[in-house]
This record gives C-alpha cells, structure tokens and sequence, in this order.
C-alpha cells in the first residue's frame, strides 16, 4: 500500500499535489472550486501600453521639467558661495609657516591670517562651512570606529567601550571618551571671520555655533552620561583621545548644553562624510535685523588656528561661505541634469510622434508578435 | 537503502550466489545434510530516509550538497571568521530560514513515510508455526514462514502460493496498488502441496530479488516420505506479491520468499530520477557568470586597495591607525582575507532568496493546474494531477510531442465492428439485429454476396470464444465492466444460465472483451471457466465444454496468443489470435490472400485487426508440445526463451479461419489537440506498437497527416522492395528521403517507420551513428513520425535519440498505459493520462491529465505563461541585484576601496527578503501577459517563447545592461548630488549613510516600478503587493530610523531617512533617476509593437477558431485512401 504513494526522490524536490496516503482504491472526489483565484481569473486592469498612451507621457514630462529644471537652476545661481584654501601648501600662503612647523604636542597654537574680498554682499543666513579633501572619513576602518551607546550617554560603555573604537579605546589602561578613530580626529582648527571697514578697523563677525548639527543628533542621539551637570566628575576615570589637547567636557565650558558629547562641532564630525572630500558645517552667520547683507562686499580677514595637520595625506583645508536656498547648498547638478532630461523627453516625445504618424499604419498591417 | 547497503558492507554469502534455497516453514529436508537455517532479511520495509537521531546531521548534509546552499554557508562562515564589512547576520538568517523551512518540509514527509510504514510494519498477520496459527506483526515474518492471507487483505511479503480456499487451486488477486491494473489476476497454487501443510516438506529455490514485476523464476522441491524429491517449476502465476490484495479467495498460505526490503514492491520503490528543467540550467549559467562578475569585482577591489594604499600616506593616515593586530597580519594573509571580504560585500549579487522565490513559485504555481477547472473530467471525479513541480515552466518550451496511439489519441474502448471469415465479410450494423439473423446480415459493403459455411463460421466463433484470457465476473446488476469494486462470486457450481446482458467481463486487453462480446453478439457466449473447463454457450443455447490445456500467453514480441483445448470429443484443438503480421507467415499462403484484402482495409479504415488461426493437433503432436511446454515452463534460466522456442514450435501450420476488426474510438477532440500542437510548432510523433495501417489511419483521422502530406515510409515492406540486403536498402533509402526532404521545404512531410527497421537502424552495427543522423535529418523535417509496432522499450530509445540529438530538443511524451512508462519517464516531460490501462503511467508521470483534449491547455495556456512566468522572475532577480550591488562596487573607489558598505546592514537584508520578492512573487504567479484564451485559440503564439526564447544570452545581455546602466546612474547621480552634502536649507549636511540611503530608496522605486511597468495583468493582489511594499518600505525606514535600538552597537540610520525626506533636493533626485532609469524601458515599449490584443473581450479570432470545432469522436474518417498514391515506395 505504502510504496506506490510515495514519489521518492533523492532531491528534496516538491511534490505539492502527490502527499497523500491513501489505497489506491479511495474514491477521490476532488472537483476544484471554481473561484476565480484557482481559475486564474481574477478581474484584472490589463494596461496596453502603446506609443498613444506613452507619448504624451514624453510631453508632460518635458513640460513638467524644464520649468523645475530652470527653476533650480537659477536657485543654485543665485547662491552665492565662497571657497578659501588655506592649507598652505605654497611658499606665498599665509598658512605656510603653520602647516610646516606643525607638531602635535606644540602648546602655543599656531595662527594664521587669511585675507579675502567679497566681490557681491551675501544677503539672508551665511553657512560657513569647512572643508576637507582626500580625507576618507568613509574609510571602513574609520566609520566603524565609534561607540555609538558610549555617546548615547551609556555609563557602562564609557567605562568600557566598543571593541570596535580599537586602537583608539584605551589609553594609558583608561578608556577614552570618546572612543574611536572618528572622535579621535575631530577637527579642531578655530575659525573666525573680520570685517575689515574701509577706514581700517577689523570687525569681528558673530559667528553662532547653534544650529549646525541634526536636531535629533543632538537632542537624541548624543547625550552625556547623567545629565550635562558635572562633567567633570562622569568622565572622571576616562581618558581624552589621544590627539586631543583637552578632554570632551572642556570642548565648550561656557555652555553646558553644548558640552561634552553634545557638542555641535563633535556631532558634526561624528557623522561621517559620504566622499573623501566633504564639507561640514562650522558656524552661521546669521542675517541682520535691518536691510544690511549679511556679509557686504569688502574685505575680510581669516583668522586660522592652525592645529589640524593634512599635509601628511596630501589634503587640503578650506573654508566655504556659503548663502542657502530652499534646495540647500549651490550645486547645479540638479537643475542641469532637470533640464536635460525634460528636454530630452520632449525631443523624444517629438520624434517618437513623428515615427509613430509617419509609420504607425504600416506598422499594425506588419505585425509579427516577437 | 541503508540496510541493503549494509548487508552488502557485511558481505553476507547468499548475496553472491544466484538464487537462494528457502526451507518451507524452517523443516529441515531429508536431502540436506545439516539444516542451516539462512539468513534473510526480515519483513520490515523502511522508506523513510531518516530517524529522530540521524535527522539533523543527515538533513543538513544533504541540504548542503546543494551547490547553492554550500555557497551560501561558505559566505556565513566567511562572515563568521573573517573580519568583514558585513554582519553574520545577514547572509545567516536567509539561509537559516531557507534551510529550516526545507528541514521542517523534509522532516514532515518524513514522518508521513515513517507513519505508513509503521502501519505496514506493524499490521497483524497470521503465520502458521508448527501447526498452529500464531498472530505476529509484519515486520515478524521471516522468509520461510507460511503465511494465511484472507480475502482483502494484502500480501505482507512476497508468498509462494500453497494452498487456496478455492477448489480449482487459484487465487485471484488484484495489482492495483502495484502497477495499477485493477482487474482481477489469476494465480495458482503449487501442484501437490496444497494437502497437509503441517507436514509439507519442501524446499524452494528461486532467483535472488529482483525488481522486475512480471518475472519471477524458481524450482519447489517436495519431499514425501524418503521419496524421490518431486520437482515443481515455480513462476510469476505462483508469487503473490506484496502490496497485491487478495480477491474473491476466502484464505491463502503461502510461503514467504522474500522479505522487507527485498520484496519486489520495495525494489521497485527507487525514486526516479529527478528531471531538471532548461530553466534551471539557464540560471545556473546565468549564476556562473555572476559569480564571475563577483570575483572580478572582488579582484579589482582588492587591486585598487593595495594600490591606493601603496600612495603615501594612504594606508595608515594619522586619524585611521591600525590595530597592532592588524599591523602585525602577514600582507598576504591580508590580501586574502580583503578578498574575501570583497567577496562577502558582494555576495548579495547572487541572492539566496532567488532560490527561494523560485521553488515557491514553482510549488505554489503548480496548484494552479490542480485547481483548473477545465482539467476535471466528470467521468472519473477527478483532475490534473501534479507530481513534481519542477517542470511547470518545461510545458511551455516542448519542441517535440511524443504520444502513444491506444488510449491516448484513441479511447480504447473496443467495440467489434465487423469480422471475415474465410474472406466473406459480416458485418453487424445494428446492434439490436437479433442475433439469429447472423448468416442474412449484411452489408452493402461486402464484396462477394456470399457466405461463409455455417460449419466456418461456427469455428470462427468458437475460436473467439475460447481464445482468449478473459474472466466472467457476475455483476450485480451493474453493467458497467471493468472495476475492482465488484466482489462478484466467480465459482459457479450450478448449470444455471445467466442472461448475457448480465455478464462482465474482466481482461488485461479491451479488446479480448470486445471480440468475447462480439462472439456473444453473434450467438456464442463465454459461460466461464469451471475448474480449467471453459464452457461456451453456443447458438442453439447447448453448453459445450472444452478442457483448456494451455495457454500460451500474448507477449509483444510474438503479437499473438494461443489456446490449447480438447473438446469434450476429444479433439485437441489449438487456437490462436495475433496480429496480421504475426498470423500469415504461420498459414497457408492461399488462406491468407483470401483475407489480407479484408485486413487491409479495415486496417485503414482504423480498426484493430485481429487474424484467428487454428489447427487440430493429433494427440502425437500435443503429446511433443505438452512435454516441450511443461519442460520450458520448469527450466530454471532462460525461460522466457525456451518457452518461446516452444512457443514458435507449437504455432505453426495452423489454418487462417478469419480476422477481426473492433474500432478504437478516438478521444474527444484529439485532431484539434494535436492540430493546435502542430501550429503551436511542437513536432508530434506517434510511437505505437499497433501496426502501421491502423496507426497510419488514426494519424489521418487526427489530422497528423494532412491529404496534402507527403508520406516517407520507411518499413520492413519498402527494404525488402530491392530483394538486396536490408541495410543497403536501408541506406539507399534514408538517403533519397534525406535529399528529398531537404530540398523542396514547402512540402508537408510525414515519416513513417516500423520498429523492425528501427532496430535494424539502431543496431547495424558500423554505420549506426551515421543512419541515425540521417534518420533524425528526415525527422527533423517532418512534421509527424509516425512510428508503429514499437516495443516500450524502443519508444524510449526513441525518446532519448531525439532528446539527445542536436539542440537537445526539449520532449513531451504522453501515454496511458504502462507501456508507455519508459518513454515517459525518458521524456524531460512525461504526461500520463487517467485512462483505462491502469494507473501505472500516470504514478510515473510528471504531470497526469484526465483527457488528451487537456494536453492543449496544459501546454499552451499553462505552459506557456508559467514560462513567461518564470523567465521573467530569473532575469528580474538577477537584474535587481546587479543594480543593487553595482553601486556598493562603485562606492569602493571612493572610500579607498575599504569595503566600507553603501547601504545599513538591515536595508542588506531585506533588500531581497521583504522590499523586493513579493511583487516579482506575485508577479510570477499572477502574470497573464497575455489571457489563456487567446493563448488558446491562438497557437502560434507558443513560438513566441519556443527554444528558451526569454532566458536565452541576448535577453540576458539585455537585462544585464539595464541593470548596470541603472546602477551607474543611481550612484553617479547621487554621486553629483553629494559634491554639496548641504542639502537642507538649513545648511546642515548629509553623510554617508544618507548617501546610501537616498540610492537605495532610488533602488527600491525602481526595481519595483520596473516590475509594474512588466506586468500586464494588475490584479489587486499585484496592486496590494507592488505599492504595499513600496509602502513597507518607506514605513520601515521610518521605523528602523527612529528609535535607539538597544541591540545595535551603531546607530547608523537614526533619523537618516527622515531627514532625507526633509530634503527637497533628495526628492527631486529621486524623482528624477526613478524616471532616468525607467526611461529605456518605455522608450521600448513604445517603439516595440503592442504584443496582442490580450484583452478578453477583443476576441474575433476565437469566434472563426471555434466555428470549425467538431466532435472528432466520430468514428474513425471514412476517407478514400486514394491518397494512398501520396505515399513513396
């Protein structure tokens, strides 16, 4: 009785309808239901998509695109951005001299100024931003390199971080904190910007520290281990990085809601550049309350504190004024490439009517299904 | 299978011998020295593969033979030891879940098997011990044992029969679970044991197991009180097998010969080979070349490591040192394991959840075709059976059909036309004609206006009566012949008289029914046998009894069956009926040219011809033939051959007395199926052991031939034209057709060829290969072959030549019988149809339909669409991770190829498991690009998809490009985005996380609206699953992005996706590769033609189809085969 039902096979293949063990005399009654399901009949929306339905598609979608492609367009323009290298890489450089002589145990820092003109006053909010290039803060070794429950404020993993901050974990047999190649390099160069009136003077430009870093960041997911009160005494029994010249609760004692992990500047860094050369955003000037541009054309001067070295790996330090639009920074790639494809589909669209007038008749009397 | 092995291992002795000695009931005999009682396996019958202890290990070993599964578990081992981009976690729980879901589906079967054998295993039998009865299980018996088996019951093992309840020392069982054949099988006791079993001393000696059901060879020794030991030939009619049921029989003993695994039922419980599909070669190809694409890739990403880290400053910047672990690694040592990682970042190329998605759509389409409606035949309540699912897309890429003519094409339900005795023809053309009006009856047809004899004619009908093995079964009213239901009492002891309109008839062939009922018609009726006399019922309603002697069985080879009877004068008479071809070379000369016209005919005219012979032995001759018969039958070896020798002897010199002609209908709608398998391009080929007319008549009738058809024949007739040697006719002809064939293309070409020159050109023995090319060049032309008088075996020598030669064509075999197992089972398709011979093809079978009508939709509508089906889910996964892992590849060269990875470790994960497989699922199982009726109706369309049309190299190419273009734009595109990270108004900027994220969401929209823009057919189910998993992932990422999950050591994605949404730029980027990307993909639908009207309203030419379709059940064409000019001698 057994054998005859089974359909042994050596492969583990199905056998979906043949599992039943019945004698072979049973009377199966096995009508099948007649639901459009098993029938495969279920009403369906069955879209033919010929060149009638598609071709005005091309249209709309040119129509629909040039004008958005024009408007970014003319947005990205209207950005005005500013771009200052100060590496110091040549002889001329004003950086020269710092980016030579550059130690990290110096304890004097090193200063540099930088003159720059504006040649269009910078009106609303100006971003400034830094930039740095050749430097791979994608590299696999760096991005994992973090204790991201350590940040979160975790006691346990302050004391003890992620394996993964290795050879950045411990110094001295104490954990660091933060731990981790990416904390370990934060970028510790000081910014500031003078206006240089006409008559002379330099006026130092308020520059707000607030607001660069993502919301969540910091309200979420950096928090210092037991509050932002007493740093001092949690971090106490940790080590600072080891390319740090002060330890994570000194990087901003004048504010303690911008103190320790929650520090704008370290959360900025902490979040890890996409491309080996990236940007990220330093201070903001914000727009003055009367009708005076931001920054009006004129000179100006950088002052640089020159701490951070990248002439090691051939890169580069910049530092980026920047105007903002609803689509952010300026970059022109997506109005261009709006432009480009809505005008392509429209000649598309155009060619394909052509094709479609010229040759649509003989086509139907010619068609093979292939 | 184990055990068998294992006895092998332990090398037990009576394994190497040729046939073993069993000791009836463990007496020892006289005759032997010292009684070794030998070993035997016992009567347990394992088929489950595993037990609870061995099922883990022995599970999981043969899972990971699976090449893909290995594959699979080297990655997680990577992951596992190797430090690698990627967590264990994401290769590991795809393969966990698909090893697990397999283990549970195993182990289930598993314990369905354990369970049936348990039942048998334990089920209670009685076995006589020293004279008592005792009750044991099954798995208790031991060969030797003598076993009482009461009516019902099945053979708990293989039993030499002994004793019977019934007087004529038969039994009668019933195969059906066996080989299907549900009628009632006669079988005999050993002659002299059936007194006194308690006391029977008796030795058996017999073959050792062997799996063939129908042969079974062995010799009894009894031994009677210091006597000389009287030998008995044993064969099939005395071994009752297990898994047989005993019928009509109130008890048997019989002796166990063979036990548990060595039975011939488990013997021939080896599983058949499993068929693999083209489908799933070409994915293997497709894997090879996407496992290059991984390891070059991984190459180059290794390359470019070492190289970039060769510039100064590069490998070891002052903000990334390495770990002193790290530092201290052997360079090579690195080398290798940054390989493997590569490997192990993008080993998502190849997804395990491709094999997934297609053994579920494989599993759950095949249900598809169990639930057609349109496949459930009312007359037997049942449907399409589905045996392996493997082959659903196999259906619709069938390049040559091969079909049985009996059963298949025909309906084999015999009805007795006409008969010619002694060349005058009678024909019955009403059937409600008394029955005395036989000698007036007539019909215009006949030639002569004469008369045979009444002195013929009674002869003739005599002979139809005696010769032949059918059994009288008493029916209960119910009229309806053959069925296993009816117990009816088959002993008759009175001289009662039954109505004929009462009795059934129960025979292996239709057509002995037919020429008994036939006889019937005509005034003789068949009373039945009454212990080896037959009695016969004759027109003037006295009851004449003839002594059966022998019978000498119908086998293929010889075509043709004998009786031997003494009438109660004491005549001994033998009469036989075979096929024409076999009867005239064995009558006189003169007789046969009276008849052969008659034959012809109705050959042609497409019934089954049938020639009856006889001859009066003189007691002399029986006397020689008796001794030569009981000698064969007692021979140890080779008894097929002695007796056939005998056989042959015997059959000689007989007088031809007439021929016969029963119809075989034809099934409903054949000519329409196969006419559409013809348009559809499918090369059909008729293999039949009937004769060449018949056959040659059914193909006209099922519009195979057309009128217009040039025949080829190629048959023993045509070689032996010349009067030279055959194989040089052979060769002369093969090359006029080769050469005719070939030249004028426009011609419909149809060959035809006989199975006696078919082996002559499959065994010449030099020139074989050669004749065989040309064979198959004619063939390929042809659009029908026709080959006739074929034996089962060479339709799968056929099959396989076809199968195997050039293009290795995908092949369709359907038969119903079990003599179309082995070209089923050769075919890459075996279809069974649920007919009247049984269920044995159909248990062999990949797919069994109740109808050949239902082969037209199985093929064209199912076949067809699951082709399109599953083509297009390959080719879609193998795109969707090219595009998926291309910018992973690119983003190497910008991270100082550090194998940092684009995409969070869970959108890895799910990328295949949860974002993308439900729609493509849907998709392959839903899809209809174009409706089943215009499939239907409209044949041709099958071409579409002919020779692997949707997974052959340039479709491939083309997906590949697709999927490497959109790669490059995802990540260039978002690649010119980034040079500005600040991508809010709020100055903020964007990291590498929201870099992946935004080409990922880019990825997911595209993949998926590229599936939508495929799919033709939106059913809600396609609709629920393509926007909701669009849905699921934007809900996910949200999800995933917004919480602290506690278990994750980096909180990567936080907020990351919303914060893309805040960015308008992000949006227009994604809006505008989506449409970048998609953009080929319209440009083409537009400039490619609209397919088809596949809308189902838009039908008209369905209406014209239709108008055409007629009941091919008709009787067979009345054609003038005036076209039989068509044909080339």
């Amino acid at each position: 009785m057994m054998a005859s039902n089974y359909n042994a096979k050596e492969e583990d293949g199905h056998q979906p309808a043949a599992i039943g063990h019945g004698g072979a005399g049973t009377v199966k009654n096995k009508k099948p239901d007649n639901t459009a399901f098993k029938q495969q009949r279920l009403p369906a929306w069955q879209p033919i998509l010929t060149a009638g339905t598609v071709l005005p598609a091309f249209f709309v979608i040119g129509l629909i695109f040039i004008p958005i492609g024009i408007g970014l367009f003319v947005t990205s323009n209207n950005i005005k951005e500013l771009e200052i290298d100060y590496t110091g890489v040549d002889m001329s450089s004003p950086c020269y001299n710092c980016s030579q002589s550059y130690s990290w145990n110096s304890t004097k820092p090193c200063t540099c100024s930088v003159p720059f003109s504006l040649d269009q006053p910078f009106e609303s909010n100006v971003f400034m931003y830094y930039g740095l290039s050749n430097f791979y803060q994608n590299h696999r070794r760096y991005v994992k390199s973090r204790d991201d429950s350590q940040l979160n404020g975790d006691k346990a993993s302050l004391k003890s971080p992620s394996k993964e901050c290795e050879p950045y974990r411990t110094s001295d047999e104490k954990p660091i904190a933060p731990c981790g190649a990416i904390a370990n390099s934060l970028f510790n160069d000081t910014l500031e910007l003078y206006y240089i009136d006409p008559n002379g003077s330099r006026t130092a430009i308020p520059l707000v520290k607030k607001g660069i870093a993502w919301w969540t960041d910091k309200h979420v997911k950096f928090r210092n281990p037991g509050g932002n009160d007493n740093l001092t005494v949690v971090f106490q029994g940790t080590s600072k990085p080891v390319n740090w010249r002060k330890s994570v609760y000194e990087l901003d004692p004048s504010d303690p809601d911008n103190n320790g992990f929650i520090n704008e500047d370290f959360i900025v860094w902490m979040r890890t550049a996409a491309l080996p050369t990236f940007r990220k955003l330093y201070r903001i000037i914000h727009k003055k309350p009367n009708m005076t541009p931001t920054l009006p054309l004129g000179q100006y001067i950088l002052e640089v504190t020159y701490n951070y070295p990248v002439r090691s790996f051939e890169g580069r330090k910049r530092m980026i004024l920047s105007t903002m639009s609803w689509m952010g920074g300026k970059n022109p790639f997506l109005g261009i490439a709006y432009i480009t494809v809505g005008s392509v589909c429209f000649f598309l669209g155009i060619v394909l009517l052509i094709i479609h007038h010229k040759y649509g008749n003989r086509n139907h009397s010619a068609d093979i299904p292939s | 299978m184990l055990r068998r092995r294992l006895n092998r291992l332990f090398g037990r002795d009576e394994r190497r011998v040729d046939s073993r000695t069993i000791y009836v009931g463990h007496r020892p005999c006289p005759a032997t020295d010292a009684f070794i009682p030998p070993k035997f396996c016992d009567n347990r019958i394992v088929s489950s593969k595993y037990t609870v202890w061995n099922f883990l290990p022995k599970n999981l070993f043969e899972q990971f033979r699976r090449i893909a599964n290995f594959y699979f578990l080297i990655i997680f081992l990577v992951q596992v030891i190797v430090d690698t981009p990627t967590s264990p976690v994401t290769s590991g729980l795809p393969l966990f879940f698909v090893i697990t879901v397999t283990a549970i589906k195993q182990g289930y079967e598993d314990w369905l098997r354990h369970k049936a054998d348990n039942e048998v295993n334990k089920y209670l039998v009685t076995v006589l011990e020293d004279g008592r009865r005792a009750r044991k299980e099954s798995e208790k018996i031991k060969v030797g044992d003598v076993v009482e088996v009461v009516e019902d019951e099945t053979f708990p093992c293989d039993l030499i029969l002994l004793q019977s309840s019934r007087e004529d020392e038969t039994c009668f069982v019933t195969t059906a679970s066996l080989d299907g054949e549900s009628n009632h099988k006669t079988h005999y006791t050993v002659p002299d044991t059936e007194k006194g079993l308690e006391s029977l001393s008796a030795t058996v000696e017999c073959e050792q197991p062997q799996p063939d059901l129908y042969k079974f060879v062995g010799r009894m020794h009894i031994y009677k009180n210091d006597q000389e030991p009287a030998v008995r030939s044993l064969g099939p009619e005395n071994l009752l097998l297990k898994g047989a049921t005993l019928k009509n029989t109130q008890k048997i003993y019989g002796v166990a010969v063979y036990s548990g695994m060595e039975t011939k039922m488990a013997l021939n419980y080896q599983g058949k080979s499993q068929k693999r599909s083209v489908v799933e070669k070409s994915i293997n190809a497709f894997l090879l070349v996407y496992l290059c694409i991984l390891v070059s890739k991984a190459l180059v990403c290794t390359t470019l490591k070492y190289v970039w880290q060769s510039q100064p400053g590069q490998e070891e910047p002052w903000y990334n040192q390495k770990t002193q672990k790290e530092k201290d690694a052997n360079l090579y040592l690195n080398m290798f394991t940054d390989f493997l990682s590569f490997m192990v970042l993008f080993n998502f190329i190849i997804p395990v959840s491709m094999y997934v998605t297609v053994e579920m759509q494989k599993f759950l389409g095949s249900f598809f075709i169990s639930w057609d409606k349109d496949f459930f035949d009312p007359e037997i309540q049942e449907g399409a059976l589905v045996n392996t699912s493997d082959l659903n897309e196999e259906l619709g890429q069938v390049e040559y059909v091969f079909t049985d003519k009996t059963g298949t094409l025909t309906q084999n339900s015999m009805e007795f036309i006409e008969c010619c005795i002694d060349g005058f023809q009678y024909k019955n053309r009403d059937s409600s004609t008394e029955l005395d009006g036989f000698c007036v009856t007539d019909g215009p047809v006949s030639m002569l206006q004469q008369k045979a004899g009444r002195e013929e004619e009674e002869l003739f009908l005599r002979a139809l009566c005696l010769c032949h093995t059918v059994q009288v079964k008493e029916s209960t009213g119910q009229e309806d012949g053959v069925g296993d239901q009816v117990d009816g009492v088959l002993g008759l002891d009175g001289e009662m008289v039954h109505p004929a309109e009462l009795r059934g008839f129960i025979a292996s062939s239709p057509d002995e029914v037919a020429l008994v009922k036939g006889a019937m018609k005509y005034g003789f009726t068949f009373l039945g046998m009454e212990s080896k006399n037959m009695r016969v019922m004759n027109r003037d309603k006295d009851v004449e009894t003839y002594e059966l002697l022998h019978v000498l069985n119908f086998d293929p080879v010889r075509r043709r069956m004998s009786v031997i009877v003494r009438s109660k004068c004491g005549d001994i008479m033998l009469f036989c009926k075979g096929a024409d071809s076999s009867i005239f070379p064995r009558v006189r000369q003169e007789e046969v040219d009276r008849i052969r016209m008659h034959v012809e005919r109705n050959a042609t005219e497409g019934y089954r011809t049938l020639c009856v012979a006889y001859k009066l032995l003189s007691s002399e001759e029986y006397a020689q033939a008796d001794a030569g018969l009981r000698e064969a039958r007692l021979a140890l070896d080779d008894r097929e051959a002695k007796l056939m020798a005998v056989y042959n002897q015997v059959e000689t010199g007989m007088s031809l007395i007439g021929a016969t002609a029963v119809e075989d209908r034809l099934q409903e709608e054949a000519a329409e199926t196969m006419e559409a398998l013809q348009r559809a391009g499918m090369k059909v080929w008729v293999l039949t052991g009937d004769k060449m007319e018949t056959a040659k008549s059914t193909c006209y009738a099922c519009r195979l031939f057309q009128r217009g058809t040039e025949l080829l024949e190629l048959t023993v007739r045509t070689l032996e034209d010349g009067g030279r040697r055959r194989e040089e006719r052979l060769h002369e002809v093969l090359l006029d057709y080769h050469k005719r064939s070939w030249t004028s293309a426009k011609q419909d070409y149809g060959f035809i060829i006989d199975g006696a020159t078919l082996s002559l050109l499959f065994n010449s023995s030099p020139d074989s290969s050669h004749y065989k090319s040309l064979f198959l060049q004619i063939c390929q032309n042809c659009t029908t072959v026709l080959c006739c008088r074929m034996a089962p075996l060479q339709k799968a020598q056929i099959v396989n030549m076809v199968k195997n030669s050039k293009g290795s064509p995908i092949t369709l075999s359907i038969g119903d019988g079990a003599n179309d197992v082995s070209m089923i089972l050769e075919a890459h398709i075996g279809i069974g149809i649920k007919g009247k011979e049984g269920r044995q093809a159909v248990r062999n079978s990949d797919y069994a339909i109740p109808k050949l009508k239902h082969l037209k939709k199985l093929l064209l509508g199912h076949g067809h669409l699951y082709y399109v089906r599953i083509a297009h889910l390959v080719q879609y996964f193998f795109y969707k991770n090219l595009c998926f892992i291309l910018p992973q590849f690119l983003y190497q060269f910008f991270c100082g190829s550090s194998q940092q990875p684009l995409y969070d470790a869970a959108y890895l994960t799910m990328y295949n498991i949860c974002f993308t497989s439900m729609p493509i699922l849907a998709y392959s199982l839903l899809e209809q690009h174009i409706c089943m009726e215009v499939l239907m109706s409209n044949a041709t369309l099958y071409r579409d998809v002919a020779k692997n049309a949707m997974l052959r190299w340039s479709p491939f190419l083309y997906w590949t490009l697709l999927g490497v273009y959109q790669g490059l734009l995802f990540f260039f595109g978002v690649r010119f985005l980034f040079s500005n990270p600040a991508l809010q108004d709020n100055g903020q900027v964007f990291g590498n996380w929201s870099y992946g994220t935004i080409v990922f969401t880019v990825l997911v929209f595209t993949v998926t609206l590229k599936l939508a823009m495929d799919t033709r057919h939106w059913t809600w189910i396609n609709h629920f699953v393509i926007w909701g998993s669009l849905a699921f992932y934007m809900f996910f990422s949200f999800f995933w992005g917004g919480i602290i999950w506690p278990f994750l050591r980096q909180q990567r994605l936080y907020f990351v996706f919303a914060n893309m949404l805040r960015s308008v730029s992000a949006w227009l980027v994604i809006i505008l590769l989506v449409l970048l990307s998609l953009l080929p993909e319209i440009l083409l639908l537009v400039l490619r033609k609209p397919r088809w009207p596949h809308s189902r309203q838009k039908k008209p030419l369905v209406q014209s189809g239709e108008g055409e379709t007629q009941s091919s059940a008709r009787p067979l064409l009345m054609r003038t085969f005036s076209d039989e000019s068509n044909t080339i001698l």
